[in-house]
């Protein structure tokens, strides 16, 4: 499994990119190869507010539709209309091409929850 | 009421193939191997191969006459070698189980039943058929696979090149004692094979070493919606009628009394009120799914999916519902019901996918 160690982590298997207070947000290689073939990614309206936890967008494969959850508290600043045209990218490249949404980050200190790389590994081991 | 899950006598290739194990009718089987799209392909386009050990052999000797009376085809217009899509029924009509029968001789049967009804199905035999019938549960005994695709006869002549493929819906007895029944659930050509439980692995690796791809049970499902063909406990129910999930063909109401006759015959005259309906998205959208309510072009919710899947062959949403008879005209518009999101959908003709065959 390949988990970049520039990123942080959410148990729920999430990833966060953190620029500023700019979070970008995907879900990790373990994730995309637990769920397989992502055939539809929902994707969340741009300017809502969400806690840390809330459901935020929906990857489903042929099996199963998944919620992806707010990995911290913010406002939903951008999504990917790319993996909405090609739900795939998310299986072939999850922390590139394969993003899902970027939120404005409300509390600096929501961060100090993630995981780092080694913490989530061990947790996913 | 199933405590402990059952294991496929395949079980240990599954772990040597990585695949990934779920419950399924009390059963630990392998869902998908690689990918649920890369296998539905393989069976479209080339060969894939199901363990389908979970489901249920029952072994009938007696006249023809009386099993028939449990049965809703005519098994009495099959020759020796011959098999015919049946269903089962209680005496309201509603289905307790869609099988396959093969006359093996003029008083000898094979029926192949699904996995979660073989107890009840052997209950309600045995308290139904006549006494001089004998009715033997071989379920536990025989490991079973399903070869599937347009090169599943290349496949077959492979590993049994001195045996003959038997005709569309016959049954072999081959010169090793395995059964060989041509027939499937995915649309595609192709046959389902039963050896005893120890002969299981050497047998499924004969036919992944001559070119078939291993398939779960993920596969399984999208290739059977795509055909429209129902899955017991999904589409059909002891309360929905074969007339009402479109299995009509399979009911000869002129054969003389079966179980279930009379309560058949009223609602065909009748017609159905409620009739199992093939949905397609018009558009794009979040795959549908069973339980998914569908909704009238009106705004009111009229029934809920029995199955749904985003079809890997037509890569759109395709689903069945029981709906009331005036909603389930070709062509007529829908919605499905997607987390409070209304996806437009129309009814279609079934088959949703037409093999290439």
């Amino acid at each position: 499994m390949n988990t970049p160690t520039d990123l942080l982590y959410a148990s729920s298997h999430e990833w966060v990119r953190l620029v500023g207070d700019i979070a970008t947000v995907g879900i990790s290689d373990h994730a995309q190869a637990e769920l397989t073939d992502v055939v539809f990614v929902e994707l969340p309206t741009v300017g809502r507010a969400v806690d840390a936890g809330d459901p935020t967008a929906v990857v489903e494969s042929v099996k199963a539709a998944s919620d992806i959850y707010a990995p911290v508290s913010g406002e939903i600043v951008e999504v990917n209309p790319d993996v909405e045209n090609d739900p795939s990218l998310v299986n072939t490249d999850p922390y590139g091409r394969g993003w899902i949404f970027k939120l404005k980050v409300k509390n600096a200190a929501d961060v100090s929850s993630l995981h780092d790389a080694a913490a989530y590994e061990a947790l996913i081991s | 009421m199933i405590s402990e899950l059952k294991h496929s006598p395949l079980e240990a290739a599954h772990v040597a193939l990585n695949a990934r194990l779920v419950p399924f009718a009390g059963w630990n089987m392998p869902v998908q191997y690689s990918s649920i799209i890369t296998e539905h392909t393989a069976v479209r386009t080339a060969c894939g191969i199901f363990d389908i050990s979970h489901m249920g052999q029952f072994f009938v000797s007696g006249p023809v006459t009386l099993l028939n009376r449990l049965l809703t085809n005519d098994l009495a217009k099959l020759g020796p070698g011959q098999g015919q899509y049946t269903l089962m029924l209680n005496e309201n009509g509603g289905v307790i189980d869609d099988l396959i029968a093969y006359r093996t001789g003029e008083n000898s049967f094979f029926l192949v039943v699904n996995a979660s009804m073989i107890e009840a199905d052997y209950a309600w035999m045995t308290e139904h058929l006549d006494p001089q019938v004998k009715l033997v549960n071989q379920s536990d005994q025989w490991a079973g696979m399903a070869i599937q695709g347009p090169l599943a006869a290349a496949v077959f002549a492979k590993v049994f090149p001195s045996e003959t493929l038997p005709p569309r819906n016959g049954i072999l007895f081959t010169h090793d004692g395995t059964i060989v029944c041509r027939t499937g659930y995915t649309g595609e050509d192709g046959f389902e094979f039963f050896c005893l439980n120890h002969e299981g692995i050497a047998c499924w690796e004969k036919f992944l070493a001559a070119g078939a791809a291993p398939c779960g049970l993920g596969a399984r499902d999208s290739l059977r919606l795509e055909m429209g063909y129902p899955l017991n406990g999904n589409d059909l129910s002891p309360t929905r009628t074969p007339i009402e999930a479109g299995l009509g063909f399979f009911c000869d109401l002129t054969k003389g009394e079966f179980i279930g006759r009379e309560a058949l015959a009223r609602q065909k005259e009748e017609g159905p009120a409620m009739k199992l309906t093939a949905i397609r998205y018009l558009e794009k959208g979040a795959p549908p799914r069973a339980h998914y309510p569908v909704v009238s072009a009106t705004g009111e919710v009229i029934g809920e999916l029995a199955s749904g899947v985003l079809s890997p062959s037509l890569m759109t949403g395709i689903g069945m519902a029981y709906l009331p008879a005036e909603f389930s005209k070709i062509g007529t518009n829908l919605n499905i019901e997607v987390r409070g999101k209304l996806c437009p959908a129309e009814v279609v003709k079934k088959p949703f996918y037409k093999p290439s065959h």
